[in-house]
């Protein structure tokens, strides 16, 4: 874990309430694919929780949907710095993909899949995504996995788009070695159903600190109680136990 | 430079500046980023005789200046906070810690305080009343002075190191409970814990938090906060660490002002990592512009 101050180098818009913010500054707590960054914002108390969509030596971006104040005051800066807590929670484990893996994610469960399927592409993985949204305007980054050479399919639950349903009508009849996802809790359950293979499920909380202090996070899993900001927020399909 | 010890409750702390309970673990998520020898010293996670997993989540809310938080003592339980915490922690602090403890009845405080008195780590017991007395009909111990009097000599009994009572701020007399504290034989007094609050969220029209209610604490706090450890500090004769709300080296100095021997951080230390470093720092520069020497000389200096 860091706290740094990063420089805001770009803040564009995707969708109607999806933005991508690029940041300049040191990255180098961040370690692995499908951590987050705990971000502070003037006049809130809380920092917002946001995961890495990728990220280089001197270089972090996030994707993050406008969904109250916090998020609100992000999609306003165009430029100026950024107090971020930066290398939190456990992130992708890249080394039990199998050859084949598939990346499924729903909605602003997107972002954190395309440093991790940049990874397993550099190592020399075949690797399938699905992407699962509402309707065609919300759909975001599905050119951006192609050109890392992944092979992408689309879902939309009103089938303005792609395949018509939910990201589990996409995995029918698929093979595939390993699954990733990270999305609605709701989604990840009908995964962890459909799914024939093993996997990491990245979930979400509420959040006090971040970083493990609080125990505001925590969750029962087969192994015992893990906080989701330390031990998570991915957790592996054979430890998960649900609560919905 | 001016001198920043202070003498709490027979034990010199180097500076007055205790992270609070719950809001720093058990240390070593803040040894990753500073040494916390630096601290005076740190109020441990609330820790009970049996392992608790606490309160459905959502847990937190956030408020204007401040959080709602209803964790519901989640802690491994003593006899692993003994076993694996402690050891743990004397890797990375060699100071002596302040045990905060919580319990359901009488005899749980008892047997908590008991175990945690054998260890040479802990300096002194910071005992929580504001649980609620399973066998009391739900209320908590810290609304009634005569329930606070009994835990604090049933915990006086198994111990010889000081014993700090922590109050709750949910009461209409907090004087009255304090100074049946003082008698029952505490060393000091703590004071605020959270202030009861809620949440609604408009979108769902549900609380936010699972548990319906929460304590808040954070900046918003810190005035009810000094009222209240003044109010006790001008009533009590033993030592009293101020706590609610304290965001920088300013608000240390105030609450000292109004009667705290030490100063507790809580909720600071969640939202910014390094609050309890910056305020270390920056008192000896505070200490001078409003020309203190020692730290000590100011501790109840508004009558
Ligand atoms: C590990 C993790 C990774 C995340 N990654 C992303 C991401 O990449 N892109 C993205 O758009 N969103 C992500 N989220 C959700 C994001 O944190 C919330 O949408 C954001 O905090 C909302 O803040 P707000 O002030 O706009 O909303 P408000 O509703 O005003 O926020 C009020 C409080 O609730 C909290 N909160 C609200 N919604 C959520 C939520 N879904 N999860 C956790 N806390 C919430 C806020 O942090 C804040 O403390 C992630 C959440 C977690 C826990
Ligand atoms: C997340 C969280 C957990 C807490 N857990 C405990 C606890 O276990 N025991 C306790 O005595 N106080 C606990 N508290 C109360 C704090 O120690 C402190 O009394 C209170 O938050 C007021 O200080 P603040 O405004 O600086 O946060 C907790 C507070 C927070 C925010
Ligand atoms: S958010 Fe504080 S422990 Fe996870």
């Amino acid at each position: 874990m860091k706290q740094s101050l990063f420089q805001i180098t770009e803040n564009v818009k995707l969708t109607e309430s999806i933005y991508r913010m690029r940041l300049s500054g040191d990255t180098s707590a961040i370690t692995a694919p499908g951590t987050f960054v705990n971000i502070k914002l003037e006049g809130l108390f809380l920092r917002r929780p946001i995961s890495v969509n990728d990220y280089d030596d001197n270089s972090l971006t996030i994707i993050y949907k406008v969904v109250g104040k916090g998020t609100e005051q992000m999609s306003k800066m165009q430029s100026g710095t950024l107090d971020i807590l930066t290398g939190l929670g456990n992130g992708y484990n890249t080394d039990l993909s199998g050859e084949n893996p598939v990346l499924i994610g729903g909605g602003v469960g997107v972002p954190p899949l395309y440093n991790l399927a940049k990874k397993l592409i550099a190592q020399g993985k075949s690797v399938s995504v699905i992407l699962g949204f509402n309707t065609k305007a919300e759909i975001f980054y599905e050119e951006e996995f192609k050109a890392l050479g992944c092979n992408v399919q689309v879902t939309t639950v009103d089938g303005s788009y792609g395949i018509k349903g939910f990201v589990t009508n996409a995995m029918e009849g698929m093979n595939y070695t390993y699954t990733y996802c990270c999305g609605p809790e709701p989604m990840l359950k009908a995964i962890f159903k459909a799914s024939n293979t093993s996997g990491q499920y990245s979930f979400e909380e509420r959040m006090g600190c971040g970083f493990g202090a609080c125990m505001g996070c925590s969750c029962k899993t087969v192994t015992g109680y893990k906080r989701i900001c330390k031990e998570g927020p991915v957790l592996e399909k054979e430890e998960i136990l649900w609560e919905i | 430079m001016g001198n920043l010890k202070v003498n709490l409750c027979g034990i010199e702390l180097d500076n007055p500046i205790i992270p609070a309970s719950g809001t720093f673990g058990f240390g070593y998520e803040f040894a990753e980023l500073y040494d916390i020898n630096i601290l005076g010293t740190f109020s441990f996670k609330g820790t009970t005789k049996d392992p608790r997993f606490g309160n459905p989540t959502p847990r937190i809310a956030e408020c204007s200046s401040g959080m709602i938080n209803a964790v519901g003592l989640q802690n491994p339980g003593v006899e692993k906070v003994i076993s694996q915490e402690l050891p743990k922690l004397a890797k990375c602090f060699n100071k002596k810690v302040m045990a905060n403890v919580s319990g359901f009845s009488v005899e749980d405080y008892a047997y908590t305080c008991e175990r945690l008195d054998k260890i040479d780590q802990v300096g002194w017991l910071e005992v929580n009343v504001s649980c609620p007395n399973v066998h009391g009909g739900g209320m908590s111990f810290g609304t009634d002075p005569a329930a606070a009097a009994e835990v604090t000599r049933a915990v006086k009994a198994v111990t010889t190191k000081p014993v700090i009572v922590k109050l709750s701020p949910n009461v209409t007399d907090i004087v009255a409970i304090a100074k049946a504290c003082e008698e029952a034989g505490a060393d000091g007094i703590s004071l605020i814990n959270t202030m009861l609050g809620m949440r609604i969220d408009l979108r769902t029209r549900k609380p936010v938090i699972a548990n319906k209610m929460g304590g808040f604490s954070g900046k918003a706090i810190f005035p009810v906060a000094v009222r209240m450890v003044y109010q006790v500090a001008q009533a009590v004769s033993i030592p009293v660490i101020g706590m609610g709300g304290v965001s920088c080296a300013e608000d240390v100095i105030e609450m000292m002002l109004a009667g705290a021997t030490a100063v507790e951080i809580g909720a600071q230390n969640l939202v910014d990592p390094y609050a309890c470093k910056t305020i270390i720092e920056d008192l000896p520069k505070v200490m001078e512009k409003y020309r203190i020497e020692n730290l000590s000389d100011i501790i109840g200096g508004v009558k």
